[in-house]
């Protein structure tokens, strides 16, 4: 146990405030060039995310070659990063040497998170071994909920450590933690012991990303930025699955910290059906029109 | 010092609202009887966009004999059909118009941003919908009065007299009708010059609505017309809202007369923060406390009183906030803050803010780009104010505050009290028992809890001291227009 962490004081959130302020992100008219820059901007930032029992080497296969060339027909970016089970890492891996996407995997036995703290750290140091240069881990929100801040922070600096030179995402499960307050508690916990990134939900809890949270995990990082100027990335995840809603978050990114934010080297979005919206609207916008969903890949 | 960027590397482009369905007449007079009505001798003044400085309208400045003839038409109407007709009935006239405006909501909302200068979001999500809530709402008290006041006999009063400001036009329009159709009084009532557009639409919808004629009356017109319905000898009952100085004239040409008065005047809210505030839902309580309606809020929050530990945070998230604040064409919908209302008011508020500055206040106003036609001004805020300072005396009406610190409780309530109004306060504390303790020691009508410029049709509304007397909203709101025995 760190016996000189104290648990941090964060100012309290106000339910009705925060809900109200992301809902004005909602009423930002995006449109014509805004919105072309915006739903390519938004495809650089996918974690393109297969996460599901019945995953298969032929499913991660196809998920990665969705990566590297999102459509068939339109001239788009590619995607961040591929997330997949440590033990899928090796095929993608595979499939993506030299293409610059990055490999994230969701270890310390997501999504409960419920073992001992040693079978997360091997879990950690597998996937990381098998080669994913991003780690996605869960918190131990019953030691959270517990109140054992200390032991939290603890847990994922030991993570931290684990990852070696990939990048850590810390997931809060936000719709477990309930409360805003907590959120913005976890969130400072989370950077206080080294998250790269802070992300809000597994995808296996409901409500999972929305975008009060995400406005608080965002204040907790531009609060945390103005005070020591290191930068902290923030990943909503789960529940984003249309073009849309991830110009609205993009908004709230762009007017909550600032132009630096908007890329995807601080800002990603965790989702498996997101990308087709994005490359339907796209369409959309070349050929004025929208086709069937027949003609886009699935993913 | 690292700070945030708030750049245009991802700029939005224009998202103009289109005009092209909206209807206008070149020249309007008045609403009598049931009739548009333009008297042959009418002068005409215009109606300014105050985005473009282009008149859109001329309208027809009503004389004294013009008034008489509104009142006259409201009297018969009382007298013949509204004070008979049956509550429930009364009721279906309102409901009506409520409906009547949902369906001309954008029309609504696009010339009130035309006529005043205010972002089509605002009119659009606040203006027109709150409207058609009140009347709503008291479409619901019509037939209820009995019930509102146990054990007392209700009866209308008369014919009511009204007279409405310029920063919500078709809001305080519903204001004052609604509750005065629902308690069964006839009205004339007299829009702002510089804003009558909205209200002439909403006598079409009355028109269209098939209310009795003479039922509601519109008369245009600046002073000189408001000035004819208060000292007509055929009014009852006067409701006035705008300015502090026109309320105490009209207060002193009543007095002696038996003429009810409800007066809503002027306010220098504050917004009060306390150092265990949730602090960023303050800062964006500040932001619409101040900066709605560019300012042109009786109720705005002008006075920031902020606990002296946390001054300069939450000065640093005002500042940041304010930067990603975008002033620029009212119609735009990304727009936040749209026009000053009018040329005069913009030069009273640039007189204020060189008051400030002679004074020692430290200004701040964003770096952002304002359109060079039309009436703009950058939201602007003075630190190092103190309660003697001009700016914490007088009301601006626009998007300027002046920010003043406090160390206790105690002297949080001094200072808010130190004015001469009272209208509206906020108080921003994660901690329920100050916030009631806070609340019921300020003299002020409304006091908001952790959020601020919240309004809803059940809601009383009204002031203290020299923000006026009258309450208008909810169960309270009837009793102005309500003889009680």
């Amino acid at each position: 146990m760190s016996d000189t962490y104290q648990t941090p004081r964060v100012p309290p959130i106000d339910q009705v405030g925060i809900e109200e302020r992301a809902g004005r992100f909602k009423t930002r008219s995006i449109k014509k060039a805004a919105k072309k820059a915006g739903l390519n901007l938004a495809i650089t930032m996918v974690d393109l995310t297969t996460l599901a029992g019945m995953d298969t080497p032929g499913k991660v296969r196809m998920l990665c070659r969705k990566a590297r060339l999102p459509s068939q027909t339109l001239d788009t970016p590619k995607v961040a990063a591929v997330c997949v089970y440590p033990s899928m890492v090796p095929i993608a891996v595979e499939e993506l040497e030299g293409t610059g996407i990055n490999i994230a995997s969701v270890a310390t036995y997501f999504p409960s998170g419920q073992s001992s703290l040693e079978g997360r750290l091997a879990d950690t140091r597998e996937a990381v071994e098998a080669g994913a240069n991003e780690i996605d881990m869960v918190i131990n929100r019953g030691a959270f909920l517990a109140g054992e801040y200390v032991r939290v922070f603890d847990e994922i600096c030991a993570v931290r450590e684990a990852c070696g030179d990939a990048h850590l995402k810390v997931i809060l499960e936000t719709g477990e933690l309930e409360t805003y307050d907590n959120v913005r508690l976890a969130s400072q916990i989370a950077i206080d012991a080294g998250a790269h990134f802070i992300k809000t939900s597994t995808g296996k809890v409901k409500p999972a990303a929305t975008m009060p949270v995400t406005l608080v995990m965002l204040q907790t990082i531009r609060d945390h930025f103005l005070k020591t100027g290191e930068m902290v990335g923030m990943k909503p995840a789960g529940g984003i699955r249309d073009a849309k809603l991830a110009l609205r978050y993009l908004a709230m990114v762009k007017e909550t910290l600032g132009d630096a934010w908007l890329s995807n080297e601080w800002f990603r979005f965790g989702a498996s059906s997101l990308l087709n919206d994005l490359l339907m609207q796209l369409e959309k916008l070349e050929s004025g029109r929208y086709h069937s969903s027949r003609y886009l890949s699935i993913s | 010092m690292k700070d945030l960027l708030f750049g245009d590397m991802w700029g939005y482009d224009p998202a103009p609202q289109g005009t092209d369905f909206v209807e206008l007449d070149e020249r309007y007079g008045h609403f009598i009887d049931g009739e548009f009505v333009i008297p042959e001798e009418s002068e005409f003044f215009p109606s300014i966009n105050p985005a473009t400085e282009e008149p859109i309208a001329q309208v027809a400045a009503a004389t004294e004999e013009t008034v008489d003839k509104a009142v006259q038409a409201a009297r018969k109407a009382y007298e013949k059909y509204w004070k008979k007709t049956k509550p429930a009935e009364r009721a279906k006239y309102i409901y009506r118009i409520a409906r009547m405006m949902q369906e001309k909501a954008r029309e609504l909302a696009v010339v009130e941003t035309m006529d005043g200068g205010k972002p089509i979001r605002e009119s659009r999500d606040v203006d027109v919908p709150l409207a058609a809530a009140h009347f709503f709402h008291y479409a619901g008290w019509a037939d209820k009065l009995e019930y509102a006041f146990p054990g007392a006999q209700v009866s209308p009063i008369g014919v009511a007299g009204q007279i409405i400001p310029w920063n919500f036009p078709l809001l305080m329009a519903a204001w004052k009708i609604a509750p005065a159709l629902a308690t069964g009084n006839t009205i004339v009532i007299k829009p702002a010059e510089t804003t009558p557009l909205t209200a002439m639409l909403l006598a079409e919808i009355i028109q269209e609505a098939d209310l009795p004629p003479g039922v509601v009356n519109f008369v245009n017109g600046a002073g000189a017309t408001g000035a004819a319905i208060v000292n007509h000898d055929d009014v009852d009952k006067i409701a006035f809202t705008g300015s502090t100085a026109v309320g105490k004239l009209i207060q002193r040409q009543l007095a002696g007369t038996d003429k009810r008065l409800t007066l809503e005047l002027g306010g220098k809210g504050a917004n009060i923060i306390f150092d265990d505030a949730p602090i960023d839902q303050a800062v964006e309580g500040i932001v619409n406390g101040i900066f709605f309606n560019q300012g042109h809020v009786c109720c705005a929050g002008s006075r920031l009183l902020v606990q002296e530990n946390i001054h300069d945070e939450v000065i640093d998230k005002l500042k940041r906030r304010m930067s990603t604040l975008r002033v620029g064409d009212p119609l735009d919908k990304n727009t936040d803050i749209g026009a000053i209302n009018s040329l005069e008011q913009l030069n009273r508020i640039q007189e204020l803010i060189g008051a400030g500055m002679e004074e020692g206040a430290q200004m701040h106003q964003p770096d952002c780009d304002v359109p060079e036609t039309g009436y703009f001004l950058q939201p602007t805020i003075f630190t190092d104010v103190t309660p003697s300072h001009r700016i914490a005396q007088e009301e601006i009406f626009g998007p300027v505050l002046s920010v003043l610190t406090f160390r206790t409780p105690d002297e949080a309530i001094e200072k808010a009290n130190n004015t001469f109004y009272g209208l509206a306060n906020g108080i921003w504390t994660d901690k329920g028992s100050k916030l009631f303790r806070v609340a019921g020691a300020l003299k002020s009508g409304v006091v908001w809890g952790n959020t601020y410029n919240k309004f809803d049709p059940a809601s009383p509304f009204g002031g203290y001291k020299e923000s006026g007397f009258g309450r208008e909203g909810g169960r309270h709101g009837l009793m102005p227009y309500l003889k009680l025995s």
